[in-house]
Protein backbone atom coordinates (compact mmCIF):
# COMPACT_ATOMS: atom_id res chain seq x y z
CA UNK A 1 0.00 0.00 0.00
CA UNK A 2 1.62 3.48 -1.00
CA UNK A 3 1.86 6.17 1.08
CA UNK A 4 -1.00 8.14 -0.57
CA UNK A 5 -3.24 5.05 0.82
CA UNK A 6 -1.94 6.05 4.72
CA UNK A 7 -4.73 9.00 4.90
CA UNK A 8 -6.90 6.55 6.14
CA UNK A 9 -5.68 6.72 9.76
CA UNK A 10 -6.58 10.25 9.94
CA UNK A 11 -10.01 9.39 8.52
CA UNK A 12 -10.66 6.59 11.05
CA UNK A 13 -9.54 8.32 14.43
CA UNK A 14 -10.59 11.18 15.24
CA UNK A 15 -8.47 12.19 17.75
CA UNK A 16 -5.42 11.57 15.28
CA UNK A 17 -6.85 13.99 12.81
CA UNK A 18 -7.73 17.09 15.81
CA UNK A 19 -3.76 16.46 16.22
CA UNK A 20 -2.91 16.55 12.49
CA UNK A 21 -5.22 19.37 12.32
CA UNK A 22 -3.23 21.84 15.40
CA UNK A 23 0.58 20.46 13.84
CA UNK A 24 -0.62 21.89 10.12
CA UNK A 25 -2.18 25.42 11.68
CA UNK A 26 0.89 25.39 14.29
CA UNK A 27 3.11 25.37 11.58
CA UNK A 28 1.44 28.40 8.91
CA UNK A 29 1.00 30.29 12.47
CA UNK A 30 5.05 29.71 13.38
CA UNK A 31 6.10 30.45 10.24
CA UNK A 32 3.94 33.72 9.36
CA UNK A 33 3.99 35.19 13.22
CA UNK A 34 7.46 33.93 14.56
CA UNK A 35 9.53 36.04 12.53
CA UNK A 36 8.04 39.07 12.96
CA UNK A 37 9.14 39.12 16.72
CA UNK A 38 12.77 38.83 15.64
CA UNK A 39 12.89 40.13 12.15
CA UNK A 40 14.55 43.69 12.85
CA UNK A 41 12.75 45.05 9.23
CA UNK A 42 9.80 44.24 10.88
CA UNK A 43 9.17 47.91 13.01
CA UNK A 44 10.97 50.82 10.68
CA UNK A 45 13.90 52.99 11.61
CA UNK A 46 12.08 56.40 12.12
CA UNK A 47 12.86 59.81 13.76
CA UNK A 48 9.77 60.76 16.37
CA UNK A 49 7.43 58.02 17.50
CA UNK A 50 7.35 58.50 21.24
CA UNK A 51 5.20 57.22 23.33
CA UNK A 52 1.68 58.17 24.00
CA UNK A 53 1.39 61.42 26.51
CA UNK A 54 -1.34 60.28 29.14
CA UNK A 55 -3.94 62.75 27.79
CA UNK A 56 -3.25 61.36 24.73
CA UNK A 57 -3.42 57.73 26.51
CA UNK A 58 -6.78 58.53 27.76
CA UNK A 59 -8.13 59.87 24.96
CA UNK A 60 -6.93 56.69 23.19
CA UNK A 61 -8.90 54.70 25.66
CA UNK A 62 -12.16 56.85 25.27
CA UNK A 63 -11.67 56.30 21.59
CA UNK A 64 -11.61 52.24 22.15
CA UNK A 65 -14.26 52.47 24.73
CA UNK A 66 -16.52 53.86 22.51
CA UNK A 67 -15.88 51.58 19.64
CA UNK A 68 -14.70 54.53 17.29
CA UNK A 69 -12.77 51.43 15.80
CA UNK A 70 -16.16 49.99 14.22
CA UNK A 71 -16.36 52.97 11.75
CA UNK A 72 -12.58 54.27 11.70
CA UNK A 73 -9.33 52.54 10.60
CA UNK A 74 -6.21 53.64 11.50
CA UNK A 75 -4.04 52.38 8.50
CA UNK A 76 -3.50 53.94 5.14
CA UNK A 77 -2.78 50.79 3.00
CA UNK A 78 -0.22 51.21 0.26
CA UNK A 79 -2.81 51.95 -2.34
CA UNK A 80 -2.14 55.11 -4.85
CA UNK A 81 -6.15 55.92 -4.43
CA UNK A 82 -4.94 55.87 -0.57
CA UNK A 83 -1.93 58.09 -0.50
CA UNK A 84 -3.68 60.67 -2.64
CA UNK A 85 -6.32 61.54 -0.07
CA UNK A 86 -4.91 60.21 3.25
CA UNK A 87 -1.64 60.86 2.48
CA UNK A 88 1.77 58.70 3.57
CA UNK A 89 0.68 54.87 4.06
CA UNK A 90 0.90 53.82 7.69
CA UNK A 91 4.39 52.58 9.08
CA UNK A 92 4.54 49.53 11.37
CA UNK A 93 6.46 51.95 13.61
CA UNK A 94 3.48 54.26 13.45
CA UNK A 95 1.46 51.82 15.75
CA UNK A 96 3.85 49.98 17.65
CA UNK A 97 2.82 51.51 20.97
CA UNK A 98 -0.64 50.52 20.19
CA UNK A 99 -2.16 48.19 22.45
CA UNK A 100 -4.55 47.40 20.87
CA UNK A 101 -3.53 48.33 17.40
CA UNK A 102 -6.10 50.31 15.54
CA UNK A 103 -5.99 48.66 12.26
CA UNK A 104 -8.23 47.46 9.56
CA UNK A 105 -10.01 48.22 6.17
CA UNK A 106 -13.32 48.13 6.84
CA UNK A 107 -14.41 51.64 6.92
CA UNK A 108 -17.97 53.53 7.61
CA UNK A 109 -16.37 56.37 8.32
CA UNK A 110 -12.82 57.95 6.87
CA UNK A 111 -9.64 56.32 7.86
CA UNK A 112 -8.12 58.58 11.39
CA UNK A 113 -4.33 57.49 10.81
CA UNK A 114 -3.49 61.02 9.45
CA UNK A 115 -6.28 63.09 10.97
CA UNK A 116 -4.25 64.93 13.17
CA UNK A 117 -4.02 68.74 12.41
CA UNK A 118 -6.95 68.39 9.37
CA UNK A 119 -9.19 69.94 11.13
CA UNK A 120 -9.41 72.48 13.81
CA UNK A 121 -9.92 71.31 17.46
CA UNK A 122 -13.46 73.52 17.60
CA UNK A 123 -14.61 71.53 14.49
CA UNK A 124 -13.94 68.30 16.31
CA UNK A 125 -15.70 69.43 19.34
CA UNK A 126 -18.56 70.25 17.71
CA UNK A 127 -17.97 67.31 15.17
CA UNK A 128 -18.24 64.77 18.09
CA UNK A 129 -21.22 66.38 19.91
CA UNK A 130 -23.44 66.74 16.67
CA UNK A 131 -21.68 64.94 13.47
CA UNK A 132 -24.45 66.44 11.91
CA UNK A 133 -24.22 70.23 12.70
CA UNK A 134 -20.90 70.33 10.23
CA UNK A 135 -21.80 67.51 8.44
CA UNK A 136 -25.46 67.23 6.78
CA UNK A 137 -25.05 63.56 5.95
CA UNK A 138 -23.01 61.86 8.34
CA UNK A 139 -24.69 59.05 10.12
CA UNK A 140 -22.02 59.26 12.71
CA UNK A 141 -23.70 58.89 16.00
CA UNK A 142 -23.12 62.42 18.53
CA UNK A 143 -20.57 62.24 21.78
CA UNK A 144 -22.41 65.06 23.63
CA UNK A 145 -21.87 63.87 27.07
CA UNK A 146 -17.89 63.63 26.47
CA UNK A 147 -17.95 67.43 26.89
CA UNK A 148 -19.90 66.96 30.27
CA UNK A 149 -17.99 64.14 31.55
CA UNK A 150 -15.37 64.92 33.87
CA UNK A 151 -12.13 63.11 33.35
CA UNK A 152 -10.82 60.56 35.46
CA UNK A 153 -7.46 61.21 36.06
CA UNK A 154 -6.76 58.89 39.17
CA UNK A 155 -5.73 55.92 37.30
CA UNK A 156 -3.53 57.22 34.75
CA UNK A 157 -0.26 56.44 36.28
CA UNK A 158 -1.64 52.56 36.06
CA UNK A 159 -2.47 53.47 32.60
CA UNK A 160 1.13 53.95 32.00
CA UNK A 161 2.91 51.49 34.09
CA UNK A 162 0.70 48.74 32.23
CA UNK A 163 1.67 50.01 29.07
CA UNK A 164 5.28 50.18 30.01
CA UNK A 165 5.00 46.71 31.67
CA UNK A 166 4.10 45.47 27.70
CA UNK A 167 7.29 46.97 26.69
CA UNK A 168 5.96 50.82 25.68
CA UNK A 169 9.67 52.86 27.04
CA UNK A 170 8.10 55.24 29.51
CA UNK A 171 10.59 56.78 31.63
CA UNK A 172 10.61 56.42 35.42
CA UNK A 173 9.58 60.28 35.26
CA UNK A 174 6.64 60.17 32.80
CA UNK A 175 4.93 57.42 35.02
CA UNK A 176 6.13 59.32 38.22
CA UNK A 177 4.27 62.59 36.51
CA UNK A 178 1.67 61.39 34.81
CA UNK A 179 -1.27 63.23 36.25
CA UNK A 180 0.90 66.13 36.30
CA UNK A 181 1.47 65.58 32.71
CA UNK A 182 -1.81 64.92 31.82
CA UNK A 183 -3.49 68.19 33.46
CA UNK A 184 -0.05 70.54 32.24
CA UNK A 185 -1.55 69.44 28.68
CA UNK A 186 -5.28 70.21 29.12
CA UNK A 187 -4.52 73.07 31.16
CA UNK A 188 -0.80 74.91 30.12
CA UNK A 189 -1.98 77.85 32.64
CA UNK A 190 -2.51 75.58 35.67
CA UNK A 191 -0.35 72.68 35.54
CA UNK A 192 3.74 72.57 35.02
CA UNK A 193 4.17 72.91 31.14
CA UNK A 194 7.73 73.01 31.30
CA UNK A 195 8.00 69.82 32.97
CA UNK A 196 5.25 68.15 30.44
CA UNK A 197 7.14 69.82 27.31
CA UNK A 198 10.56 68.19 28.59
CA UNK A 199 9.23 64.93 28.99
CA UNK A 200 7.04 64.80 25.79
CA UNK A 201 9.15 67.28 23.14
CA UNK A 202 6.93 68.77 20.65
CA UNK A 203 3.22 67.82 22.24
CA UNK A 204 0.34 70.06 21.65
CA UNK A 205 -0.75 71.57 25.42
CA UNK A 206 -4.14 73.42 25.15
CA UNK A 207 -7.43 73.47 26.19
CA UNK A 208 -8.53 71.05 23.29
CA UNK A 209 -12.24 71.55 23.90
CA UNK A 210 -12.19 75.06 24.51
CA UNK A 211 -13.02 75.38 28.22
CA UNK A 212 -10.40 75.43 30.58
CA UNK A 213 -12.72 75.52 33.42
CA UNK A 214 -12.26 71.63 33.82
CA UNK A 215 -10.55 68.50 32.05
CA UNK A 216 -12.87 66.70 30.54
CA UNK A 217 -13.22 63.26 28.52
CA UNK A 218 -13.47 65.82 25.00
CA UNK A 219 -10.20 67.09 25.46
CA UNK A 220 -8.79 63.92 26.24
CA UNK A 221 -10.37 62.68 22.83
CA UNK A 222 -9.12 65.65 20.72
CA UNK A 223 -5.87 65.75 22.07
CA UNK A 224 -5.40 62.01 20.87
CA UNK A 225 -6.88 62.90 17.47
CA UNK A 226 -4.83 65.66 16.67
CA UNK A 227 -1.79 63.79 17.27
CA UNK A 228 -3.11 61.05 15.03
CA UNK A 229 -0.30 60.62 12.31
CA UNK A 230 1.91 63.29 12.93
CA UNK A 231 4.43 62.04 15.22
CA UNK A 232 6.84 60.32 12.52
CA UNK A 233 9.44 62.67 10.92
CA UNK A 234 9.01 62.11 7.12
CA UNK A 235 11.16 64.60 6.02
CA UNK A 236 14.01 62.24 8.08
CA UNK A 237 12.34 59.14 7.08
CA UNK A 238 14.43 56.74 4.63
CA UNK A 239 11.54 55.49 1.99
CA UNK A 240 13.59 53.05 0.35
CA UNK A 241 15.07 51.65 3.40
CA UNK A 242 11.99 50.02 4.15
CA UNK A 243 10.00 48.91 0.74
CA UNK A 244 8.31 45.77 0.92
CA UNK B 1 -4.34 -2.65 7.40
CA UNK B 2 -4.02 -4.98 4.22
CA UNK B 3 -4.64 -8.04 6.64
CA UNK B 4 -8.69 -6.56 6.77
CA UNK B 5 -10.90 -7.92 3.98
CA UNK B 6 -11.95 -4.84 1.90
CA UNK B 7 -16.14 -4.89 1.60
CA UNK B 8 -16.66 -4.30 -2.14
CA UNK B 9 -20.30 -2.60 -2.73
CA UNK B 10 -22.27 -5.31 -5.38
CA UNK B 11 -23.93 -2.59 -7.42
CA UNK B 12 -20.78 0.17 -8.16
CA UNK B 13 -17.84 -2.10 -7.44
CA UNK B 14 -16.60 -0.17 -5.23
CA UNK B 15 -14.72 -0.96 -1.89
CA UNK B 16 -16.85 0.63 1.64
CA UNK B 17 -15.24 2.89 4.13
CA UNK B 18 -16.75 -0.16 6.64
CA UNK B 19 -18.65 2.84 7.51
CA UNK B 20 -22.86 1.83 8.13
CA UNK B 21 -25.60 3.39 9.21
CA UNK B 22 -28.67 2.00 9.06
CA UNK B 23 -28.00 0.14 6.47
CA UNK B 24 -26.73 2.36 4.67
CA UNK B 25 -22.82 1.93 3.83
CA UNK B 26 -19.88 4.71 2.65
CA UNK B 27 -18.64 4.29 -0.67
CA UNK B 28 -14.60 5.00 -0.76
CA UNK B 29 -14.59 6.39 -4.07
CA UNK B 30 -10.88 8.41 -4.60
CA UNK B 31 -10.82 11.94 -5.33
CA UNK B 32 -11.94 13.36 -8.36
CA UNK B 33 -8.74 13.31 -11.01
CA UNK B 34 -9.38 16.87 -12.04
CA UNK B 35 -9.66 17.94 -8.71
CA UNK B 36 -6.63 15.95 -7.61
CA UNK B 37 -4.44 17.39 -10.22
CA UNK B 38 -5.21 21.29 -9.22
CA UNK B 39 -4.20 20.40 -6.04
CA UNK B 40 -1.08 19.61 -7.20
CA UNK B 41 -0.52 21.85 -9.96
CA UNK B 42 -1.52 24.68 -7.09
CA UNK B 43 1.57 23.09 -4.95
CA UNK B 44 3.98 23.33 -7.94
CA UNK B 45 2.98 26.68 -8.47
CA UNK B 46 3.75 27.58 -5.08
CA UNK B 47 6.98 26.71 -5.16
CA UNK B 48 7.58 29.23 -7.94
CA UNK B 49 5.83 31.65 -6.04
CA UNK B 50 8.69 31.15 -3.53
CA UNK B 51 11.29 32.04 -5.90
CA UNK B 52 9.76 35.01 -7.56
CA UNK B 53 8.41 36.24 -4.64
CA UNK B 54 9.24 37.93 -1.20
CA UNK B 55 8.36 34.83 1.01
CA UNK B 56 10.17 32.74 3.50
CA UNK B 57 11.40 34.27 6.47
CA UNK B 58 15.40 33.98 7.29
CA UNK B 59 17.84 34.65 10.56
CA UNK B 60 18.00 38.12 10.03
CA UNK B 61 16.01 38.97 6.92
CA UNK B 62 13.66 37.50 4.39
CA UNK B 63 13.67 35.90 1.23
CA UNK B 64 12.79 38.97 -1.28
CA UNK B 65 12.38 37.03 -4.55
CA UNK B 66 13.90 37.27 -7.96
CA UNK B 67 11.48 39.99 -8.92
CA UNK B 68 11.73 41.96 -5.50
CA UNK B 69 8.60 42.89 -5.81
CA UNK B 70 7.08 45.21 -2.87
CA UNK B 71 3.62 46.74 -2.80
CA UNK B 72 4.87 49.83 -1.34
CA UNK B 73 7.21 50.70 -3.96
CA UNK B 74 4.38 49.64 -6.28
CA UNK B 75 1.75 52.00 -4.50
CA UNK B 76 4.86 55.15 -4.35
CA UNK B 77 5.51 55.04 -7.97
CA UNK B 78 1.66 54.92 -8.94
CA UNK B 79 1.53 58.02 -7.35
CA UNK B 80 4.72 59.32 -8.70
CA UNK B 81 3.32 58.76 -12.19
CA UNK B 82 -0.02 60.46 -11.22
CA UNK B 83 1.80 63.49 -9.70
CA UNK B 84 4.11 63.81 -12.41
CA UNK B 85 1.15 63.44 -15.33
CA UNK B 86 -0.23 66.47 -13.24
CA UNK B 87 2.78 68.14 -12.59
CA UNK B 88 2.39 69.51 -16.48
CA UNK B 89 -0.44 71.16 -16.25
CA UNK B 90 -0.15 71.69 -13.03
CA UNK B 91 2.64 73.82 -13.21
CA UNK B 92 1.10 76.04 -15.93
CA UNK B 93 -1.40 76.59 -13.54
CA UNK B 94 0.86 78.17 -10.97
CA UNK B 95 2.35 80.71 -13.00
CA UNK B 96 -0.80 81.58 -14.66
CA UNK B 97 -3.46 83.93 -13.19
CA UNK B 98 -6.26 84.47 -12.55
CA UNK B 99 -7.58 85.51 -16.07
CA UNK B 100 -4.83 83.45 -17.84
CA UNK B 101 -7.02 80.59 -16.07
CA UNK B 102 -10.09 82.01 -16.59
CA UNK B 103 -9.42 82.28 -20.90
CA UNK B 104 -7.51 78.79 -20.69
CA UNK B 105 -9.94 76.10 -21.17
CA UNK B 106 -6.98 73.48 -20.22
CA UNK B 107 -6.40 75.21 -16.96
CA UNK B 108 -9.65 76.14 -15.84
CA UNK B 109 -10.84 72.85 -16.22
CA UNK B 110 -7.91 70.92 -14.64
CA UNK B 111 -8.00 73.54 -11.58
CA UNK B 112 -11.94 72.73 -11.13
CA UNK B 113 -11.67 68.88 -11.16
CA UNK B 114 -9.04 69.02 -9.24
CA UNK B 115 -10.42 72.06 -6.49
CA UNK B 116 -13.86 70.31 -6.28
CA UNK B 117 -12.18 66.86 -5.65
CA UNK B 118 -9.77 68.12 -2.85
CA UNK B 119 -12.66 70.54 -1.71
CA UNK B 120 -15.14 67.75 -0.94
CA UNK B 121 -12.24 65.44 1.23
CA UNK B 122 -10.72 68.67 3.14
CA UNK B 123 -12.76 72.02 3.28
CA UNK B 124 -16.46 70.63 2.97
CA UNK B 125 -16.06 69.13 7.15
CA UNK B 126 -16.15 72.49 7.61
CA UNK B 127 -17.19 74.76 5.33
CA UNK B 128 -19.76 72.65 3.88
CA UNK B 129 -20.20 70.40 1.11
CA UNK B 130 -22.06 73.48 -0.37
CA UNK B 131 -19.39 75.65 0.87
CA UNK B 132 -22.13 78.02 2.34
CA UNK B 133 -20.98 77.44 6.12
CA UNK B 134 -22.19 76.64 8.94
CA UNK B 135 -22.06 79.04 12.85
CA UNK B 136 -18.45 79.60 13.38
CA UNK B 137 -16.90 78.59 10.24
CA UNK B 138 -17.39 81.05 6.88
CA UNK B 139 -20.04 81.20 4.44
CA UNK B 140 -17.74 80.90 1.05
CA UNK B 141 -20.58 81.19 -1.22
CA UNK B 142 -20.79 85.12 -0.41
CA UNK B 143 -19.26 88.23 -0.83
CA UNK B 144 -18.44 88.47 2.90
CA UNK B 145 -14.31 87.75 3.01
CA UNK B 146 -13.11 87.76 6.63
CA UNK B 147 -9.23 87.79 4.99
CA UNK B 148 -9.75 89.22 1.59
CA UNK B 149 -11.33 87.46 -1.26
CA UNK B 150 -9.22 87.90 -4.64
CA UNK B 151 -7.44 84.39 -5.64
CA UNK B 152 -3.78 85.08 -3.52
CA UNK B 153 -5.91 85.81 -0.48
CA UNK B 154 -7.48 83.09 -0.70
CA UNK B 155 -4.74 80.71 -2.06
CA UNK B 156 -2.63 82.28 0.77
CA UNK B 157 -5.73 81.79 3.46
CA UNK B 158 -5.58 78.08 2.11
CA UNK B 159 -1.80 77.50 2.34
CA UNK B 160 -1.24 78.78 6.18
CA UNK B 161 -4.57 78.94 7.73
CA UNK B 162 -5.94 81.12 10.59
CA UNK B 163 -4.35 81.16 13.78
CA UNK B 164 -2.80 77.71 13.13
CA UNK B 165 0.36 76.41 13.92
CA UNK B 166 2.46 77.10 10.81
CA UNK B 167 4.38 80.38 11.41
CA UNK B 168 3.14 82.08 8.17
CA UNK B 169 -0.54 81.69 9.70
CA UNK B 170 -3.08 84.22 9.43
CA UNK B 171 -4.02 86.13 12.50
CA UNK B 172 -6.09 88.53 14.15
CA UNK B 173 -7.82 87.98 17.92
CA UNK B 174 -10.65 90.81 18.65
CA UNK B 175 -9.71 91.45 22.64
CA UNK B 176 -12.30 90.31 25.17
CA UNK B 177 -14.08 93.40 26.28
CA UNK B 178 -16.42 92.04 28.86
CA UNK B 179 -14.15 89.43 30.49
CA UNK B 180 -10.93 91.20 30.49
CA UNK B 181 -13.37 93.84 31.50
CA UNK B 182 -12.45 96.83 28.80
CA UNK B 183 -16.04 97.81 28.85
CA UNK B 184 -19.10 97.40 31.51
CA UNK B 185 -22.31 95.56 30.99
CA UNK B 186 -24.25 98.75 29.86
CA UNK B 187 -22.00 99.51 27.38
CA UNK B 188 -21.59 95.92 25.49
CA UNK B 189 -25.36 95.99 25.60
CA UNK B 190 -25.26 99.95 24.34
CA UNK B 191 -22.90 98.99 21.26
CA UNK B 192 -24.66 95.63 20.66
CA UNK B 193 -27.67 97.48 19.76
CA UNK B 194 -25.49 100.31 17.97
CA UNK B 195 -24.13 97.35 15.71
CA UNK B 196 -27.52 95.74 15.18
CA UNK B 197 -29.75 98.58 14.45
CA UNK B 198 -26.77 100.12 12.27
CA UNK B 199 -25.02 97.80 11.03
CA UNK B 200 -26.21 94.41 10.85
CA UNK B 201 -29.44 95.17 9.48
CA UNK B 202 -31.01 93.11 12.86
CA UNK B 203 -33.65 94.29 15.33
CA UNK B 204 -32.36 96.08 18.63
CA UNK B 205 -33.72 96.09 21.98
CA UNK B 206 -36.27 98.21 22.84
CA UNK B 207 -34.62 101.39 24.97
CA UNK B 208 -31.56 100.42 24.28
CA UNK B 209 -28.92 103.22 24.51
CA UNK B 210 -27.92 104.06 21.03
CA UNK B 211 -26.13 106.73 21.50
CA UNK B 212 -23.50 105.40 23.70
CA UNK B 213 -23.87 102.66 21.81
CA UNK B 214 -22.60 104.89 18.85
CA UNK B 215 -19.97 106.48 21.52
CA UNK B 216 -18.72 103.06 22.85
CA UNK B 217 -18.39 101.87 19.02
CA UNK B 218 -16.51 104.64 17.74
CA UNK B 219 -13.49 104.65 20.63
CA UNK B 220 -13.49 100.70 20.86
CA UNK B 221 -14.20 99.10 17.48
CA UNK B 222 -13.71 101.79 14.88
CA UNK B 223 -10.03 101.01 14.77
CA UNK B 224 -10.56 97.53 13.39
CA UNK B 225 -13.86 97.65 12.02
CA UNK B 226 -13.48 100.78 10.32
CA UNK B 227 -15.62 103.76 11.25
CA UNK B 228 -18.71 102.73 8.95
CA UNK B 229 -18.22 99.12 10.02
CA UNK B 230 -16.36 97.92 6.36
CA UNK B 231 -14.02 95.77 8.20
CA UNK B 232 -10.42 95.12 7.33
CA UNK B 233 -8.94 92.31 5.87
CA UNK B 234 -5.24 93.07 6.61
CA UNK B 235 -6.23 92.64 10.33
CA UNK B 236 -9.15 89.63 9.68
CA UNK B 237 -11.41 92.49 10.96
CA UNK B 238 -14.72 91.19 9.73
CA UNK B 239 -17.26 93.73 8.06
CA UNK B 240 -19.97 94.42 10.05
CA UNK B 241 -22.34 95.61 7.41
CA UNK B 242 -23.27 92.31 5.98
CA UNK B 243 -26.03 90.39 7.91
CA UNK B 244 -24.10 87.56 7.78
CA UNK B 245 -22.44 86.91 10.38
CA UNK B 246 -19.87 84.50 11.31
CA UNK B 247 -21.71 83.66 15.17
CA UNK B 248 -24.95 85.38 13.98
CA UNK B 249 -26.00 88.67 13.70
CA UNK B 250 -28.31 89.08 16.63
CA UNK B 251 -27.94 91.50 19.75
CA UNK B 252 -27.93 88.67 21.77
CA UNK B 253 -25.30 87.22 19.68
CA UNK B 254 -22.89 90.31 19.50
CA UNK B 255 -23.15 90.67 22.96
CA UNK B 256 -21.78 87.20 23.58
CA UNK B 257 -18.89 87.80 20.46
CA UNK B 258 -17.84 91.58 22.49
CA UNK B 259 -17.81 90.12 25.74
CA UNK B 260 -15.60 86.73 25.22
CA UNK B 261 -14.93 86.57 21.34
CA UNK B 262 -14.53 82.89 19.62
CA UNK B 263 -11.68 82.28 17.47
CA UNK B 264 -12.20 80.04 15.08
CA UNK B 265 -8.97 78.29 13.74
CA UNK B 266 -8.37 76.96 10.53
CA UNK B 267 -5.29 74.63 9.48
CA UNK B 268 -2.49 74.86 7.08
CA UNK B 269 -3.01 72.86 3.82
CA UNK B 270 0.02 73.87 2.11
CA UNK B 271 2.06 70.72 3.28
CA UNK B 272 -0.53 68.06 3.53
CA UNK B 273 -1.71 69.29 0.01
CA UNK B 274 1.20 70.70 -2.15
CA UNK B 275 0.97 74.37 -3.62
CA UNK B 276 -0.94 72.66 -6.99
CA UNK B 277 -3.44 71.37 -5.55
CA UNK B 278 -4.12 74.90 -2.98
CA UNK B 279 -3.78 77.41 -6.42
CA UNK B 280 -6.92 74.54 -7.61
CA UNK B 281 -8.77 74.82 -4.63
CA UNK B 282 -8.01 79.21 -4.86
CA UNK B 283 -9.95 78.93 -8.11
CA UNK B 284 -12.76 76.49 -7.53
CA UNK B 285 -13.43 78.58 -4.13
CA UNK B 286 -12.71 81.78 -5.99
CA UNK B 287 -15.49 80.52 -8.34
CA UNK B 288 -18.01 79.55 -6.15
CA UNK B 289 -19.51 82.79 -6.41
CA UNK B 290 -17.78 85.66 -4.39
CA UNK B 291 -14.52 86.04 -5.47
CA UNK B 292 -13.11 89.33 -6.03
Amino acid sequence: MSAWKKHEIFEKNSLILTIGIVVMVSIGGLVEIVPLYYLKSTIEKTEGMRPYTPLELAGRNIYVREGCYTCHSQQIRPLRDELERYGMYSLAAESMYDRPFQWGSKRTGPDLARVGGKYSDEWQRDHLINPRSVSPTSIMPGYPFLAENKLNTRDIQDHLELNAMYGVPYTEDQIKYARADLIAQADPERGDIDGFEERYPGALARSFDGDPSQITEMDALIAYLQMLGTLVDFELYDNNANLR
Amino acid sequence: MGELKKEVDELSGVETTGHEWDGLKELNNPLPKWWLYIFYASIVWSIGYWIVMPSWPLVSSYTAGVIGYSQREVATREFDTAMAERAETGSKLLEASLDEIRSTPELLEFAMASGSAAFADNCAPCHGTGATGFVGYPNLQDDVWIWGGTMDDIAQTISYGVRSEHEDTRFGEMMAFGRDEILNKEEIAAVANYVAANLAGSTPEEGADLALGETVYVDNCAACHGDEGLGSPELGAPNLTSPNYLYGNSVEAIEAQVYSPRHGVMPPWIDRLGETTVKSLAVYVHSLGGGQ
